[in-house]
């Protein structure tokens, strides 16, 4: 129990210190992790990652759903201390090293260079969550309501700024009115 | 050095900050960003309502935010709080703007836990999946606007993508190797770097979800 929690903290404190360019960074390295070395399913990792949709705040506070559904109040304790904590000191110890870098011409070199890392990466997150939800895990086949709900909005936030919040209860109800 | 002779130096309106004004402020931009959009919201409240910071501060707050790891909306609540009132500010802060969010979260996964067998509940949450990779991806083009048009940038996407969602490598070991490359590559002092340098076009930099102000 105190080892698999040690491991919890250790993978999520990873995860957030390795988040270049924001959380989607990370899904597809939290989704191997938490359904590899943990016994989280691709089902409710996808499930998890929808509940931190319907909250506010920074979507990835679904963290410690994870941690909470892995070892109780203790894991989600743990994963949020984790994943939040060693993040922010990097971030404070950064703001305070910054302005030593301000004439440098190597911040402006290690932006550009970690711009197309952090959209290639952003790439692969949409990737993680998608194939976990336009793809049937049962039958592998293509899930065409979920195609159809995800081209939908796509289209509507190219269209138009639209809170995404409506966005997201407005999908989660039609499929499920939809599919009965 | 010292602070106030900093690019991040603070407006001299935002002096007496409480640590609680701090705390109030993020608390609400964490209380009432459903479905994310969590930077617009600080955005709004930093600069249009508080002012406590100009635009301009923000922006370069945001730049620093996106280009260390973690989340950008922490890591502005990090900065922010640490240049108004130092690490109290900060805790003051992070600690207003995760609050709501994780009382929410963890309710609803509560609630979850109890019920995810029902269809019903499967299917709401598979609806908003779906729209969750709608929202994921028109972001990522957007964001990404400049990079997919740029050959070099476009190549490090796809090794970076293939890197990890093709040949499953594990993310610190593509950031390991293709990180310093891709630094590398845009070096001070080539013609690449000089010509990208005197037209600042990072993807998140004034990407369209931060440039508007949400009502």
């Amino acid at each position: 129990m105190r080892t698999q929690l040690l491991k919890l903290g250790a993978v999520f404190a990873m995860l957030g210190i390795l988040a270049v360019g924001g959380g989607t960074a990370v899904l597809p390295e939290m989704q191997h992790a938490t359904v590899h070395w943990f016994n989280l399913t691709d089902k409710q990792f996808r499930d998890i990652y929808s509940l931190g949709q319907v909250a506010p705040g920074p979507n990835m506070l679904m963290v410690l759903v994870i941690g909470y559904r892995l070892m109780g109040a203790l894991g989600a304790a743990v994963v949020g201390i984790a994943f939040f904590i060693p993040d922010c000191a990097l971030t404070l110890l950064a703001n305070r090293l910054w302005v030593h870098f301000a004439g440098s011409p190597w911040r402006l070199t290690v932006q550009r260079g970690m711009a197309p890392v952090a959209i290639g990466l952003m790439c692969a997150g949409t990737y993680a969550i998608g194939r976990l939800t336009l793809v049937s895990a049962v039958t592998g086949r293509i899930n065409p309501l979920s195609i159809a709900i995800t081209i939908g909005v796509g289209a509507i936030l190219l269209w138009r700024h639209v809170n995404p919040g409506i966005l997201v209860l407005l999908s989660g109800t039609v499929y499920m009115l939809l599919s009965r | 050095m010292p602070p106030s002779n900093t690019a991040n130096e603070t407006p001299a309106v935002a002096r007496n900050v409480t640590l609680f004004d701090l705390f109030k402020l993020f608390f609400l931009a964490g209380a009432v960003s459903f479905g994310g959009g969590v930077v617009a919201y600080e955005r709004e409240y930093l600069v249009g309502g508080a002012k406590w910071l100009s635009d301009e501060d923000f922006l370069s707050t945001l730049e620093i935010s996106e280009t260390l790891p973690g989340l950008n909306s922490v890591n502005i609540a990090v900065i922010v709080g640490d240049n108004l009132r130092g690490i109290p500010g900060v805790i003051a802060a992070v600690a207003g703007l995760v609050i709501p969010g994780s009382v929410i979260v963890m309710v609803l996964g509560l609630l979850w836990s109890s019920s995810h067998h029902d269809p019903r509940v499967q299917h709401f949450l598979l609806g908003i999946a779906a729209a969750a990779v709608g929202m994921l991806s028109v972001v990522t083009l957007q964001l990404g606007r400049r990079q997919f048009q740029s050959a070099l940038d476009l190549a490090i996407i796809v090794v970076t993508f293939a890197a990890v969602s093709i040949f499953k490598i594990s993310l610190a070991w593509v950031l390991l190797a293709i990180g310093p490359v891709a630094i590398f590559l845009y070096r001070p002092a080539t013609d690449r770097a000089l010509t990208q340098g005197a037209e600042l076009h990072l993807p998140f930099h004034r990407g369209p979800r931060h440039g508007k102000l949400r009502h």
